[in-house]
């Protein structure tokens, strides 16, 4: 693709608005991305970036304002095709249909036709595999969808997309479900396809990705455009305060906290093995905050699991205070008080046609009544009490949590491993999916946890969770390889993480 | 991913012995996926030849052709109305009315050609005007569902749920009750003639489950069907007319359960006012043991047709045993859910 004409902005959309009933959705929304480079769209959740990306590609018209594309004025929404060739986004839910293959998914509704306008399947799989080729995919494409890894997936809906004629592409979140190394291949990725001329547009809500892959940064805010400038002009602290309104505190580190080394032991692991991991050993003593660091496959979230009653080890046994934990029964791991935060809130955390309320304090409702009744004001009472607690921002406890953002969610997810006060709170991925100041409100909730005695156990793939944990274990294929206590630097943990002995080289952070 | 990629690698040199028998190791190996999807669209077939070896040694009269070309016949209707179902439920959608389609539209048409003194309408119409009315009744009470379900976006289970009681009042209401006979020959036609000894009944439905077959897998509405099945936001994405689709197809539906409940009027040479009454169970259950999933999105014809076969042989077995006919109902249902489970064995896969 010609980079000559470089006045010409690829993409333009200036002065968008976006209502949805009396809500704002977008005020002033504005985007100008030049041709070959990547683009980071950041802000908070609410900030309207998923506003802006719906204009840009078209699944919704603006109130108001213009979208351009290499300065002709933007296709009538009905001219899908017109679209297509200009735009594709790959959003965090898949648009690939599961049951059919990644040929099919790749031709959908354009299969190549044979004789009497048939489908060839023939030709359907050799189109398919030269395009997985030409842009250097390596997927199998008589493979399920279903079936592929989510890395993979995406690279077949950008594959998708390219074969459309569009050499620009929305990656909204891409990175949320990917582990480091996946992470550092998708990167590659971007990096070759830019080079061969496609343009991309990168959400995300981990900034450091936007600095090792972008190199123009909108920020977006209460519905507005803020700023838009080269990411190297502008210094981590200056973005966070852009998308904050405020100066966010630097994480703070655990380091400033030592736990009581003579504090008695809370939780005690010994032994454990299944499938997952291997010959697990660990303790944690009364308030302290111990992190698990380690890929997607490295069994770090398994572990986690067991310990919250999902999973049956194979061998090996866990003790709360003394008393054995039950494994493979949740009901049981929760009464011997076990609080948890699991790996995907849509999935497993909330019930998203039920109201905060409920949600809440579903795990506590045999303490909010007798004989299996539940008293309807004690309900209430300790609803609303877990809201003002962990600042959850909602109309009160009868909202439906599926009106919640994606860090008031989260909250809730929270609040219910909370409700039960835990003795050991296991926090999956706690910050997935959240903007910086939710995160910061719930990593504080942990802190205020610890000090009542809580053991707590962080297992995450955002470094800043593991910051503030009093030390982080790392686990490799299973094994725990590496103990770094607070203070550590993100290479050496991430060296272990990816099981390189030598840091040199592996710096991410 | 690397060893997909040395499968590929592979393979790809050597395009003349690609399709041979899978000798070498890495052929079985890319082979092996496919041949494990077949299989599962197959996993009700040791199931139904166990059946069959069973019968065969239990009765003396069931290996005859005489019995097997029964069950054929038997099942003809049966198999229309799942190869209607089976084509919504792969949109991701339901249609429970079926039932009374089969019984309400060729009551409708029988009434268009009896004279009033035989509970018709009076119109005495001539025959092949009624069939095709048959046709086009079936085909918009199909089109009144579709608008429903798919324009109004109202829930299909219970729209049709109760189009299914509607439709069965509106018929029993018509009839008084009564059972209509006395039709002409076209009526009967799809049972009563043969061809190589085989009902046309039969023929049709063979031919009906061939050609959705084909083009479930050839044609790009097939694949449509699919793909709004599994995820209808892709689909539309996918440019296609998600809408105008599903509409199609619950017309197509009402069509093929109105030619169903013609060959129920032949097979039976009669039309009560409860014939279908309780079919959409059977339905469902073949179509589910035949792999359909009732998510959407999966399942074969050849799939759902094994389903009809294995109920259709049951039926017939459970007749040739001569168990007591109040007990009949209790054993059946108990070898559909033997049957569920049996296919969710071999097929490996949640049924879902």
């Amino acid at each position: 693709m010609s980079t000559a004409r470089e006045a010409a902005p690829l993409v333009e959309a200036s002065g968008i608005v976006k209502r949805y009933g009396p809500t704002v959705a977008l005020q002033d929304g504005r985007l100008t991305v030049r041709p070959g480079e990547s683009h980071a769209l950041v802000g908070r959740n609410g900030a309207g970036k998923s506003t802006l990306v719906s204009v840009l590609t078209g699944l919704q018209a603006p109130d108001a304002g213009t979208v351009a594309f290499d300065g002709r004025p933007a296709p009538p929404l009905s001219d899908r095709d017109g679209w297509r060739a200009k735009v594709a986004c790959v959003y965090q839910k898949p648009t690939v249909v599961p049951g059919l293959t990644v040929a099919e998914n790749l031709f959908l509704n354009r299969q190549p036709a044979g004789r009497g306008g048939f489908v060839s399947w023939r030709r359907l799989h050799s189109e398919a595999a030269r395009l997985l080729e030409t842009w250097d995919v390596r997927v199998a494409p008589d493979a399920v969808t279903a079936e592929l890894k989510v890395e993979d997936r995406q690279m077949v809906e950008i594959a998708r997309a390219l074969s459309f004629g569009s050499r620009f592409i929305v990656l909204d979140e891409p990175t949320a479900q990917l582990d480091n190394r996946e992470i550092e291949r998708l990167f590659d990725r971007m990096r070759a396809l830019q080079e061969s001329g496609v343009t991309f547009l990168f959400i995300s809500h981990h900034l450091q990705e936007v600095y090792e892959v972008c190199q123009t940064v909108t920020v977006l805010r209460d519905a507005r455009w803020i700023t838009t400038a080269p990411v190297a002009e502008l210094p981590r602290a200056a973005l966070v305060e852009a998308m904050a309104g405020e100066a966010v505190a630097a994480h703070g580190g655990a380091a400033h906290r030592r736990v009581d080394q003579d504090a008695p032991v809370r939780l005690d692991v010994r032994g454990l093995t299944s499938e997952a991991y291997e010959d697990v050993d660990f303790r944690i003593r009364r308030g302290e905050v111990v992190g698990l660091g380690g890929s997607s496959a490295s069994g770090k979230i398994e572990l986690a699991e067991t310990l919250a009653g999902l999973h049956t080890p194979r061998t090996g046994r866990a003790e709360l205070d003394g008393v054995p934990l039950p494994f493979g029964d949740v009901p049981k791991a929760l009464k011997a008080g076990v609080g948890c935060v699991p790996r995907d809130r849509h999935d497993q955390g909330l019930v998203p046609g039920m109201s905060i309320g409920d949600n809440a304090t579903m795990t506590v409702l045999d303490r909010l009544g007798r004989f299996g009744l539940v008293a309807t004001t004690a309900k209430r009472g300790r609803a609303e009490q877990l809201i003002t607690r962990l600042d959850i921002h909602t109309e009160g406890p009868d909202q439906p949590v599926s009106d919640l953002s994606g860090g008031n969610a989260q909250k809730v997810v929270m609040a219910k491993a909370l409700a039960s006060d835990p003795r050991l709170l296991v926090l999956i991925n706690p910050t997935a999916g959240v903007d910086v100041k939710s995160k910061e409100s719930l990593l504080s909730r942990v802190d205020t946890a610890r000090e009542d005695g809580t053991a707590v156990l962080v297992v995450s793939d955002e470094l800043d969770d593991l910051r503030r944990c009093d030390r982080v274990l790392v686990l490799f294929h299973g094994r725990v390889v590496a103990t770094h206590p607070a203070g550590w630097h993100d290479h050496e943990l991430i060296a272990s993480i990816e099981g390189v002995q030598d840091a040199e080289g592996e710096d991410r952070g | 991913m690397q060893k997909e990629k040395t499968v590929a690698d592979l393979k790809a040199p050597a395009p003349p012995a690609a399709d041979a028998p899978p000798t070498r190791a890495p052929a079985a190996k890319q082979l092996q996926p496919a041949l494990l999807r077949r299989a599962r669209e197959l996993a009700l077939v040791p199931a139904l030849v166990l059946l069959v070896l069973l019968g065969a040694v239990v009765n003396d009269n069931f290996l005859t052709e005489r019995n097997l070309i029964s069950v054929l016949s038997a099942s003809a209707a049966l198999a229309m109305v799942v190869l209607a179902e089976s084509l919504v439920l792969i949109t991701g959608k339901f249609d429970l009315s079926l039932e009374s389609v089969v019984g309400i539209a060729p009551a409708l048409g029988a009434m268009l050609v009896l004279p009033a003194v035989q509970a018709g309408l009076g119109t005495e119409l001539p025959a092949w005007v009624a069939i095709l009315a048959i046709l086009g009744v079936g085909a918009v009470l199909g089109a009144v569902n579709g608008v429903l379900v798919v324009r109004f976006k109202l829930n299909a289970f219970i729209v049709t749920l109760a189009m299914l009681i509607v439709l069965r009042g509106v018929l029993v209401g018509m009839t008084e009750g009564k059972t209509l006979f006395g039709m002409p020959d076209s009526f009967y036609t799809l049972a009563t003639t043969t061809f190589l000894g085989i009902p046309m009944s039969v023929w049709l439905a063979a031919a009906a489950f061939a050609v959705a077959g084909f083009l479930l897998k050839y044609h790009r509405v097939g694949r449509a069907l699919y793909a709004i099945g599994g995820n209808a936001a892709a689909a539309r994405a996918s440019g296609i007319r998600v809408e105008r689709v599903m509409l199609g197809v619950f017309v197509t539906a009402g069509l093929l359960a109105a030619v169903g409940g013609l060959m129920q009027t032949g097979y039976v040479g009669a039309i009560n006012a409860n014939q279908g009454q309780n079919m959409i169970f059977t339905v469902f259950a073949a179509a589910v043991i035949g792999g359909i999933s009732l998510d959407g999105g999966k399942g074969s014809m050849l799939g759902a047709l094994t389903g009809v076969l294995l109920l259709g042989v049951v039926q017939n077995l459970l007749t040739l045993a001569q168990v007591p006919s109040f007990w009949i109902q209790a054993i059946y249902g108990g070898i559909i859910l033997a049957a569920l489970m049996i296919a969710r064995v071999t097929s490996g896969r949640a049924q879902d």
